[in-house]
């Protein structure tokens, strides 16, 4: 049952799958493409800010899937489909945020390729930039879906989704991007630690959200 | 019908709430295999509050529900997603259900010629017998329906009616909450609106 759910939901969420949307990864790329545009060719200076931008650019990505992630599979009443056949909330969400981390995490790291190439970061940066991505992302994976289950119920729940990820993500973002600018491994160890603590949390706290959204 | 035990499903002193208004309070009733409740009352008494309370799908406020046996939900949300053609959608939950063939149900609800629509092109009473589809594909032994009829032409009304009677006379429970009458043998009725609180209670 668990197997089917993860099929679906990766056809659901999966960058050019049947109805996933890429918008995320090409939105990264964009960003790394448009900032040299906007502030000039310097290599040395690129190369000193171009990280954080990459950094800042996996952030707001991670915002764009929110709107689908969980409000339309509680107005199709897919979840009470699925309660009904035995499965717990927190179950059924752990599946959508392995789906939903493999819908952007990995595609962003593919991006952050091409991404380097525009900034023209060194060898030793992008190892860094490549790590702490994949330490980053499963973190941001799992704020975005327990944001997502919180405000599935509400009127402009897109809109606030994008507000909230934002102060949550700080702490990666700045030991991420931390690791950059210092060109020191180390911090990338809190960026997996936060990680860590919020994947283990996210399924339970956004399986009570979808719990408590029901009792309204 | 299906599984060792019997199926039922039964109520004690149930009271239910949405927001702040309490919308019925000391219902109780005791369902056994074969046997079949007509949910009765007008637009927003709490019928499908009831039905969601007793699919466990909402906390009662006062008193407790127990079942035994699988429980099957057809209400307004089938599950079904819109993007996909029917035959996708539909073969998604019998997947998660672990059935076989749905074809007989599809012929039986004729809707075979739909397979390859989207479901979100689908009409409300073709929507409506596609959800019946995928609980019928289900096998349990009690059904929980929440207006089954609306939006049906008659000739699917007669069928669904059946089908219902069907389940019902092989031991199955059904409680089905209608604005429509329903022509099933043994049917019982429960009017929520006995229920309703005091203060509530129309004039």
């Amino acid at each position: 049952m668990i197997g089917t759910l993860l099929k679906r939901d990766l056809g659901k969420f999966f960058p050019f799958a049947g109805g996933g949307a890429a918008l995320p990864v090409v939105f990264f790329v964009a960003v790394a493409m448009l900032y040299p545009f906007a502030v000039g060719p310097d290599p040395q200076m690129l190369a000193r800010t171009g990280g954080g931008v990459v950094w800042i650019a996996a952030l707001l990505a991670a915002i764009l899937p929110l709107e689908k992630l969980v409000a339309q599979d509680i107005e199709l009443g897919v979840f009470d489909q699925l309660k009904l056949r035995g499965l717990t909330e927190e179950a059924i969400m752990a599946v959508r945020l392995l789906a939903h981390w493999l819908s952007f995490g990995p595609p962003l790291i593919l991006a952050a390729f091409p991404a380097a190439a525009l900034l023209a970061l060194d060898g030793p940066t992008l190892h860094l930039l490549l790590l702490g991505l994949l330490a980053g992302t499963p973190g941001l994976a799992a704020i975005g879906l327990m944001i997502a289950a919180l405000t599935a119920s509400l009127r402009a729940g897109a809109a606030l989704s994008g507000l909230l990820l934002i102060p949550l993500a700080l702490p990666i973002l700045i030991f991420g991007a931390g690791a950059l600018a210092r060109q020191d491994q180390a911090s990338l160890g809190f960026v997996a630690a936060t990680s860590l603590l919020l994947v283990a949390i996210a399924p339970f706290a956004a399986g009570a959200a979808i719990r408590a959204a029901r009792d309204i | 019908m299906q599984g060792s035990a019997a199926p039922s499903l039964s109520a004690r002193d149930l009271a239910c709430r949405r927001g702040d208004r309490v919308l019925f309070r000391g219902l109780s009733f005791e369902l056994g295999p074969g046997a079949a409740m007509h949910v009765t009352g007008a637009n927003g008494t709490g019928k499908t509050t009831l039905i969601r309370a007793l699919a466990g799908l909402k906390t009662p406020f006062i008193g407790q529900v127990l079942s035994s046996g699988a429980i099957g939900l057809l209400d307004e949300r089938t599950g079904l997603d819109p993007d996909q053609p029917l035959g996708r959608a539909l073969q998604f939950w019998q997947s998660v259900d672990g059935c076989g063939d749905p074809a007989e149900t599809v012929t039986l609800l004729v809707l075979g010629p739909l397979l390859d629509v989207p479901v979100r092109y689908l009409s409300t009473g073709q929507r409506k017998r596609a959800g019946l589809a995928a609980l019928l594909g289900r096998n349990v032994p009690i059904w929980l329906l929440d207006e089954p009829l609306s939006g049906l032409d008659a000739r699917a009304m007669e069928q669904v009616t059946a089908l219902i009677s069907e389940h019902v006379t092989g031991g199955g429970i059904a409680l089905i909450a209608s604005h429509q009458p329903l022509a099933i043998e043994g049917l019982t009725t429960l009017a929520i609106e006995d229920y309703a609180p005091a203060a509530e209670r129309l004039p």
